[in-house]
């Protein structure tokens, strides 16, 4: 399947999707289907550092609130569409991004991970020491009950929004799966000093990884703002979304596109589900509990165990056919 | 979920004469009287909080310098030891400090497991970097929840007959609460030195830290040393746990505030070295409290992880390192 196929058949995908949500007619779908896909977008993006080059970002949270308070800023100065504030909130994640990687990304993987663990605190303690954006009170979003282009539902027109984004994102990070770029980013998590020694730019791959990933992060954060109209440090820089960031690509396999979108679908909806019926602490508690159990029992994820299945199945097929 | 108030949780107490009273516009001449006064009770309140910061960093220098195990989930174990503390306090009315020293075996216990499923799991199959870090970020994560969940999210404190009252000499105030903390530290750093370099068992946790593989050939089992020195590692975490607990109230995401710091400390002292964890951590220390006495307190998180960068890019073998 070529990319131009793939990005068509994401978007037949995505508009299923909607049409299914839009014929059913309960504001609720879109509502949590929202976040669904905007989790797909964020686990996808950790992916691309994570999963393709092997070094881990604990500051999902940091990247995704920064392109979220850079909306409130531009919505404060500006009136900018929607799609537009998306970019520009992936541009200051990703120069965030690029900022990290470049002071640590030289030393060893600890290091970068470490580094993104602080760096969440500190982009938190600076949005709560400003008062422009709210400070620790928190940024309050008028948004218009609809949109006047397309006469849609403010909340239906943000899940296409993320929708759209979640196209791209994925088609990229199949591309780059695919691509001499992928090959590059798998050497650096296979064996970094071997493909250094090879003349693999190692330190360049990993700063593009660390970029493109904060970028993505960013926009999947930019339109928070106006999902929750009202935005305070405290849940802009929950500890979920970190979380969620390294728990969904792991519990869905790293090794190809696929596994962020499978785990971020399944812990996604579980979580939109057990909010509903049980307490989100303890839906939190799942989730931790489902990244620590697979990390140590499956530690290619859902993919890797349906591989090893598939495998298992092809090996007694095969055995049978010659008996 | 509680994010992180960075309202002057410690501050206030750390430095009572001069964040409390002392307004940011203030008239210039009256700044110059105090600044001395400033000056003094802000290094003197530096040093002690960082006597408080190598005990809590003291761990990770043995699981992170030593061992090479990105233990992220510290501080999550620190907080543990606070809330054992509360609660032998809240209960039987036992000194925290004196309940963390009976908890110490549990904690030993507790690191001996933990590092046995990473072993199992992670170290023997070459799978440190990526999982097993995710592994420690999932510790850290599932225990925080755990303790909102049987707590809540409220502040939890002690009372111990210390935690009131301050010496004054001179210009200069100690309060009890920070030095007993800081002489804690110092007790815990000098005897975990003194255990490292004069007992076998202390030299041979030194040899793993330099060569596995020269221990494996002198017919010492490398993996036991470090299951050893992991269960020390954790260990201090309860002690550390307490002597926060006297510093300042505690909630249970709290611990998060910590982990920029215990790795800025851990990498500026050298990666291992306790004199310069002891050495890194009272710099932290007087660089945090001259920016709350000065700036305002709700900034100190970012002046730790300003410290980590510029040691990250600058210095990253530290300034005693190797």
């Amino acid at each position: 399947m070529n990319g131009a196929k793939f990005v068509l058949l994401l978007l037949l995908t995505g508009a299923a999707g909607f049409g299914a949500a839009w014929l059913i007619g309960n504001a609720y779908l879109f509502f949590a289907g929202y976040v669904v896909l905007q989790y797909i977008a964020l686990a996808t993006a950790w992916n691309i550092l994570g999963g393709y080059t092997g070094y881990v970002n604990f500051g999902t949270a940091a990247f995704f609130a920064l392109g979220a308070y850079t909306t409130v800023v531009l919505h404060k100065l500006t009136t900018l569409p929607v799609p537009m504030m998306m970019l520009v909130g992936g541009l200051v994640s990703g120069i965030v991004g690029l900022g990290t990687g470049y002071l640590t990304l030289r030393l060893r993987g600890a290091f970068f991970s470490i580094a993104t663990l602080a760096l969440a605190v500190v982009v938190q303690t600076l949005i709560t020491n400003w008062n422009f954006v709210g400070g620790s009170r928190g940024a309050y979003i008028v948004r218009p009950p609809t949109v006047p282009l397309l006469g849609i539902d403010y909340i239906q027109y943000l899940f296409l929004v993320m929708l759209v984004l979640v196209v791209i994102v994925l088609a990229t990070a199949r591309t780059i799966e695919r691509s001499r770029l992928g090959y590059g980013f798998a050497t650096i998590r296979d064996d970094e000093i071997a493909a250094e020694a090879s003349g693999v730019p190692t330190l360049r791959l990993k700063l593009l990884a660390t970029t493109i990933s904060g970028a993505f992060m960013g926009m999947a954060g930019a339109p928070l703002p106006y999902y929750v109209t009202y935005l305070d440090p405290a849940s802009g820089f929950s500890l979920a979304y970190a979380v969620n960031g390294v728990a969904m690509p792991l519990v869905g396999g790293t090794s190809s596109w696929l596994g962020p979108v499978i785990g971020a679908i399944l812990l996604g909806t579980l979580q939109q589900v057990a909010t509903v019926t049980i307490s989100s602490a303890l839906n939190l508690l799942i989730v931790g509990l489902m990244l620590v159990a697979f990390v140590i029992v499956a530690p290619n994820g859902i993919l890797g165990l349906l591989q090893g299945m598939r495998e298992r199945l092809r090996w007694h097929l095969a055995g049978r056919s010659r008996v | 979920m509680a994010g992180i108030p960075t309202s002057s949780r410690w501050m206030p107490r750390a430095a009572p004469d001069c964040s409390s009273q002392e307004p940011a516009h203030w008239p210039h001449s009256r700044i110059m009287e105090m600044s001395l006064d400033l000056l003094g009770n802000a290094v003197v309140s530096g040093v002690l909080l960082g006597g408080f910061y190598a005990a809590v960093t003291i761990g990770v220098s043995i699981s992170f310098g030593m061992l090479d195990i990105v233990n992220i989930a510290h501080p999550a174990f620190i907080i543990l030891g606070s809330y054992i503390a509360y609660i032998a306090n809240a209960t039987i009315g036992l000194d925290p400090i004196l309940a963390a020293v009976i908890a110490l075996p549990a904690f030993y216990v507790l690191g001996v497991a933990v590092y046995q499923i990473y072993y199992l799991a992670f170290e023997r199959r070459g799978d440190e970097a990526l999982r097993g870090l995710a592994f420690f970020f999932g510790l850290l994560f599932i225990t925080e929840v755990l303790l909102v969940l049987v707590f809540g999210v409220d502040y939890r404190l002690v009372e111990a007959p210390y935690i009131g009252p301050t010496l004054h000499i001179g210009v200069v105030d100690l309060p009890l609460r920070l030095l007993v903390p800081c002489l804690v530290a110092l007790v815990l750093v000098a005897g975990l030195q003194i255990f490292l370099s004069r007992t076998f068992l202390g030299r041979a946790i030194l040899a793993v830290a330099q060569d596995q593989l020269a221990l494996r050939l002198m017919a010492a089992d490398p993996v036991r040393i470090k299951r050893i020195a992991f269960g020390l590692s954790i260990a201090t975490a309860s002690l550390a746990g307490a002597v926060l607990i006297v510093i300042q109230p505690v909630e249970p995401s709290i611990g998060r505030d910590y982990i920029g710091r215990i790795f800025a400390i851990c990498v500026l002292g050298g990666m291992g070295s306790f004199a310069g964890t002891l050495v890194a951590a009272m710099t932290l220390g007087i660089v945090e409290s001259f920016t709350a006495t000065f700036y305002g307190p709700s900034w100190a998180p970012a002046v730790a992880f300003g410290f980590l960068l510029i040691t990250l890019a600058v210095r990253p073998a530290g300034i005693f390192g190797r």
